[in-house]
């Protein structure tokens, strides 16, 4: 049971890759990115039960943080470049 | 007992997941995907946390934390990208009313 819905998980990370991949602008792949951490936080949780290693749970939280990070800094780096041009 | 319980929540809370990437996939704009891609996985990972401590009651901490850190930066980061979102690009605009118009 476990087993499947990390299955399910992964396939909702890679329907997230697609629109990264393709996203007509910057601001479509950053919501795809955070879209991916979110899930990706999720998929180590559920693997740190099946593995029963707690050391998932911490990868997990640097994930969230990183992921956070990440999206404000390329926002306001979207608005920026747009107001210095 | 906690392990029907957890298995309970967690099986919705992954096919939300599901159902916020097919959103993502699906929505016209960049505010709607935001949409699908913010909030739906907001509601979905707070399941899946929620479901993985009644399965190991042990961790209830760590748990804990991080589903107060997701539910805390997870708006935030959202609402920074749907500013930055309007401020580039606009958005698609059916009703007519644009309160941020002024500050542009």
């Amino acid at each position: 049971m476990l087993n499947f819905l990390i299955l399910l998980i992964l396939f909702a990370i890679f329907l997230s890759f697609i629109r990264f991949i393709k996203g007509p602008h910057l601001t479509d792949r950053v919501v795809a990115f955070d879209t991916m951490g979110i899930i990706a936080v999720s998929l180590l949780v559920l693997l740190s039960v099946t593995v029963k290693d707690s050391i998932y749970l911490d990868v997990a939280f640097v994930f969230a943080v990183i992921g956070f990070i990440g999206t404000i800094i390329f926002a306001r780096f979207n608005v920026a470049k747009d107001s210095d041009a | 007992m906690l392990n029907v319980i957890g298995l309970i929540l967690i099986t919705p809370g992954a096919t939300l997941l599901v159902i916020s990437a097919i959103g993502l996939l699906r929505m016209p704009d960049t505010i709607t995907r935001m949409h699908a891609g913010t909030k739906a996985s907001t509601l979905g990972s707070l399941l899946v946390i929620m479901g993985v401590a009644f399965l190991e009651p042990t961790l209830w901490f760590k748990l804990l934390f991080l589903a107060l850190f997701i539910l805390i930066t997870n708006p935030l980061s959202s609402s920074i990208l749907a500013r930055s979102t309007y401020l580039k690009h606009g958005f698609f605009n059916m009703s007519g009313m644009d309160d941020l118009k002024d500050n542009r």
